[in-house]
């Protein structure tokens, strides 16, 4: 835990995949980024590249077909990177998960150090979340 | 000996790589800051680009397969070098008495080599989104490269006896005024600040990083330490071309007394334009990029030239 520790408390840049999801939690991650929530104060930010990523935020139930891409892009993401599971789907496949195509949830693929339940979850939620991320990293 | 030993020092300390750096650095807090307050956000806190860099710097650096070793993760360093040299260079031209002088042609030249580096990384990372990102980096140059280059040598035009010094062109403006004062220098200006728009890949020139379509186009391999240069070639450019602007356009950068104040508030001035422009307007197409460049602005760079050399 030295400068870069501190750097990356300070500054999570998120790459959001939508792995299934059924968009909702996907809008709630865009509310965090407007003027009333603004987590650019607390420097996270979203990127559009896995290779700029500190946090994978995975939405969405895991369905068969993305399995092989949801693994692609963790083995991808520089390492250290926390993964965040997203939304009832994300952390135990909600109503999906009796469903044919359902493969998940994400912990059964790659490792989630945060979850966030909800249906979808409140941008206050989901800020939440990530203040309890940062306090374990 | 000691000379080479004080060169060395200017190049890495100050005024060169760490200066530009830090400051650099502040300047793209200053971006993002104002950027928040235009869309009624809090924004960042002042150490956020330091706090980005350190943990970018911690960071694993993964090589895509398929990727050129080599040219990836030289070509940022080129870049970064190259502005480090240049704002050394405008900086001791600025400071007189470190007895030098200064080459416009030599800052010009200087000025492109991130950009080249950018679009030689981008190539070599066997991205696809990368290399279209590389390949519109490379009509942007085209396109602003001419009117940019017009808009300086108005201002050499204008001082008499024509010079290619820095050292001259200071020199000409403590005597006879800045060059600003001139209505074809004025139109010079804007041409040159539209121009750095470009340089700088801000929008609503930003196509070749384009977040929507080419999620950060020609950076989008990078990651780690190597993503840590190329944000810090970007910071330092955002730092140098306002010094340059300043230094050739509006009289240099007073170093003494209350002459620093005045020197922060242009270079604040000249950033908030730029940040401003970022913000209101929208990316323009590349063809449209092109147009424009070799268009209105390079025919507004023609007329502030042809008023220069007519005396005003
Ligand atoms: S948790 Fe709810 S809102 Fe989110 S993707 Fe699943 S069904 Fe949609």
């Amino acid at each position: 835990m030295g400068a870069t520790g501190w750097g990356f408390k300070k500054s999570l840049w998120v790459f959001h995949l939508n792995a299934g999801a059924c968009n909702n939690c996907d809008i709630e991650v865009l509310d965090c980024l407007t003027p009333r929530f603004d987590v650019e104060r607390f420097g996270i930010k979203l990127v559009g590249s896995v290779k700029h990523a500190d946090v994978l935020l995975v939405s969405g139930s895991v369905p068969r077909k993305v399995v092989p891409d949801v693994i692609e892009t963790w083995e991808q993401a520089p390492k250290p990177c926390a993964v965040v599971a997203l939304g009832s789907c994300g952390c135990t496949g909600g109503i999906f998960k009796d469903g044919n195509n359902f493969a998940g949830p994400i912990d059964k693929h790659i490792p989630v150090h945060a979850y966030i339940p909800g249906c979808p979850p409140r941008p206050e939620a989901i800020i939440g979340g990530i203040v309890k991320l940062i306090g374990t990293l | 000996m000691a000379s080479t030993l004080s060169m060395i020092l200017y190049f890495i300390v100050f005024p060169g790589l760490v200066f530009t750096a830090v400051v650099g650095l502040l300047t793209t807090w200053v971006d993002r800051k104002v950027s928040a307050l235009v869309q009624w956000r809090v924004g960042p806190p002042w150490y956020q680009p330091f706090a980005d860099v350190l943990k970018l710097l911690g960071k694993e650096i993964v090589i895509p397969e398929g990727a050129k070793r080599t040219g990836f993760l030289v070509a940022p360093l080129a870049g970064l070098a190259a502005v480090a040299l240049v704002s050394t260079m405008l900086w001791l031209a600025n400071m007189r008495g470190a007895g030098f002088v200064g080459d416009l042609i030599g800052v010009i030249y200087l000025l492109t080599i991130p950009s080249l580096g950018m679009i030689i990384g981008a190539s070599a990372s066997g991205n696809p989104l990368s290399s279209i990102g590389a390949s519109r980096e490379m009509k942007l140059i085209l396109a602003y490269e001419l009117p940019f280059v017009i808009a300086i040598f108005t201002a050499v035009t204008k001082v008499s006896p024509m010079t290619l010094k820095l050292d001259g062109i200071l020199e000409y403006q403590a005597m006879n005024g800045v060059l600003l004062g001139n209505l074809s220098c004025i139109i010079a200006f804007v041409v040159a600040i539209l121009c750095a728009q470009a340089k700088l890949t801000y929008p609503p020139f930003d196509i070749p990083e384009a977040e929507t379509e080419l999620m950060d186009g020609t950076h989008m391999e990078y990651s780690g330490a190597a993503l840590a240069v190329v944000k810090v070639t970007q910071a330092m450019m955002l730092f140098t071309l306002p010094v340059f602007f300043i230094t050739i356009f509006w009289g240099g950068l007073q170093l003494t007394g209350w002459g620093i104040l005045y020197t922060i508030v242009k270079y604040v001035i000249i950033v908030t334009i730029i940040v401003l422009i970022k913000n209101t307007n929208p990316r323009v197409r590349i063809d449209q990029a092109v147009r424009f460049f070799w268009g209105p602005v390079t025919i507004l760079a023609i007329v502030g030239m042809i008023l220069a050399v007519l005396g005003l």
